[in-house]
């Protein structure tokens, strides 16, 4: 389940939007300006099922994303979705662990406060006995360049 | 029947004599006759894996897959509570305050070992450093990775940082660290081949109970471990697909 963001969990001033998403869900996104720089050395990891629910993440993930265990497991991984990223890039994500092979992005991520963080991330399919049994997501720390280009990049997909 | 039992070849110089008596001890425990082969680079380690001549081995998680996915190997156990981890680090005089801060063209010292040089290279990225433009100065052990570091024959050097922190504190005190990793999931494993397949859950279970009498905890101790810990099939399928993101 997806909720909309509460005003109450925002640090800092925010903008308003209703992002639509996969399966005719619409979540209002309250976000700000305020990035929390990727800490060095750690990796962000989660896995999903099948259909992009989360079933697993790890330590850092919590703590960059400001969700609690509770709240992620469960989820969409839609649940980070920011309204700076294009959706192509999803598609893109998508189309491509669909057909059994890696993918690899620059990713804007949405926190709980409404603050920003981004990543490198590269998606895998968790292949077991010959069958797709779900996802794998871990993220590292970007280069600076390759996310000034991002930013300039993006908001030319939509 | 004689089987081969083989150790990634990153293993700590001090810890030699301590893989012979484990051999020794695991022969006596499980009653088979095992050879313990030790092979002076990864390259030639994999050969001997490529060749089925190995049955047992505590592989570099580099390796992982590769024993996995095309030779049918299955894990048994790790080091309790251990992880590899890497450190970047530089001589204390270097001003450098942020990895992001290293240029193209630094000259990195850097071992062979596989697991601990992409971890070190993933922290490197943030900077626009890849393999194309740093100048790899190759280093046998991380000893020479720090005295390549000391004498400024290296500008920055990827240790794996259980290996950085036996180093002496003379030599540590002419270092900074700038970065250390905290990836805590990727581990050396001890393995088992498909000859040895049928013993696994005897074997598995000798070694959980290692640590239960002096003997066993002594044989430990000469490995530097306290005790054995359970890898099953999926903690391993996961390390290997985690493995396999950072290969990209
Ligand atoms: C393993 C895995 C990890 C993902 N991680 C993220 C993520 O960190 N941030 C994000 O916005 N979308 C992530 N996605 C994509 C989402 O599932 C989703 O497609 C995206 O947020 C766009 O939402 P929509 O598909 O509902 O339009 C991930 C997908 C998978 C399979």
């Amino acid at each position: 389940m997806l909720h909309d963001m509460k005003p109450e969990d925002i640090v800092g001033d925010f903008q308003e939007v209703t992002l639509a998403l996969y399966g005719g869900l619409s979540r209002k996104i309250l976000y700000t300006d305020i990035e929390t720089p990727y800490p060095d050395g750690k990796l962000i990891v989660s896995t999903t099922d099948k259909e992009g629910v989360i079933t697993h993440v790890n330590q850092s993930f919590i703590e960059m994303s400001g969700f609690g265990e509770e709240e992620l497991i469960g989820a969409p991984h839609s649940i980070l979705r920011h309204p700076d990223m294009p959706p192509a890039a999803f598609k893109d994500l998508w189309d491509t662990v669909n057909t059994g092979v890696k993918w690899q992005g620059f990713v804007k991520n949405l926190r709980k406060d409404g603050g920003y963080y981004w990543v490198k991330a590269t998606v895998i399919p968790n292949v077991r006995e010959g069958e797709v049994v779900g996802y794998t997501s871990v993220r590292r720390k970007p280069s600076r360049t390759k996310v000034e280009e991002c930013i300039k990049l993006y908001p030319t997909l939509f | 029947m004689s089987y081969q039992f083989t150790v990634s070849p990153d293993f700590t110089p001090i810890h030699l004599s301590g893989w012979y008596i484990f051999n020794t001890w695991l022969q006596k425990q499980t009653d088979n006759a095992i050879h313990l082969e030790m092979y002076n680079d990864f390259q030639e380690q994999r050969d001997a894996i490529k060749n089925d001549n190995v049955d047992l081995i505590y592989a570099n998680p580099f390796d992982a897959a590769m024993l996995v996915r095309e030779k049918g190997f299955k894990p048994l156990v790790k080091s309790a509570g251990e992880s590899d981890e890497a450190i970047i680090a530089v001589n204390a005089e270097n001003h450098v305050e942020d990895v992001a801060h290293l240029e193209a063209g630094i000259r990195l010292a850097v071992t062979d070992d596989p697991d601990v040089r992409m971890m070190g290279m993933i922290m490197l990225e943030p900077g626009d450093l890849d393999e194309s433009n740093i100048e790899v100065i190759p280093s046998d052990t991380y000893v020479i990775v720090a005295k390549h570091l000391l004498k400024n024959e290296a500008d920055a050097g990827i240790f794996l940082a259980e290996s950085y922190d036996e180093l002496s504190k003379m030599i540590r005190r002419q270092l900074r660290v700038l970065v250390r990793s905290q990836i805590s999931v990727i581990h050396h494993s001890l393995m088992i081949g498909p000859r040895l397949l049928d013993q696994r859950e005897k074997i598995h279970d000798t070694l959980i109970q290692m640590n239960n009498d002096d003997k066993g905890r002594g044989v430990l101790e000469s490995l530097g471990f306290e005790q054995w810990q359970t890898v099953d099939d999926e903690e391993m399928e996961f390390m290997i697909d985690l493995m396999d993101t950072l290969t990209m």
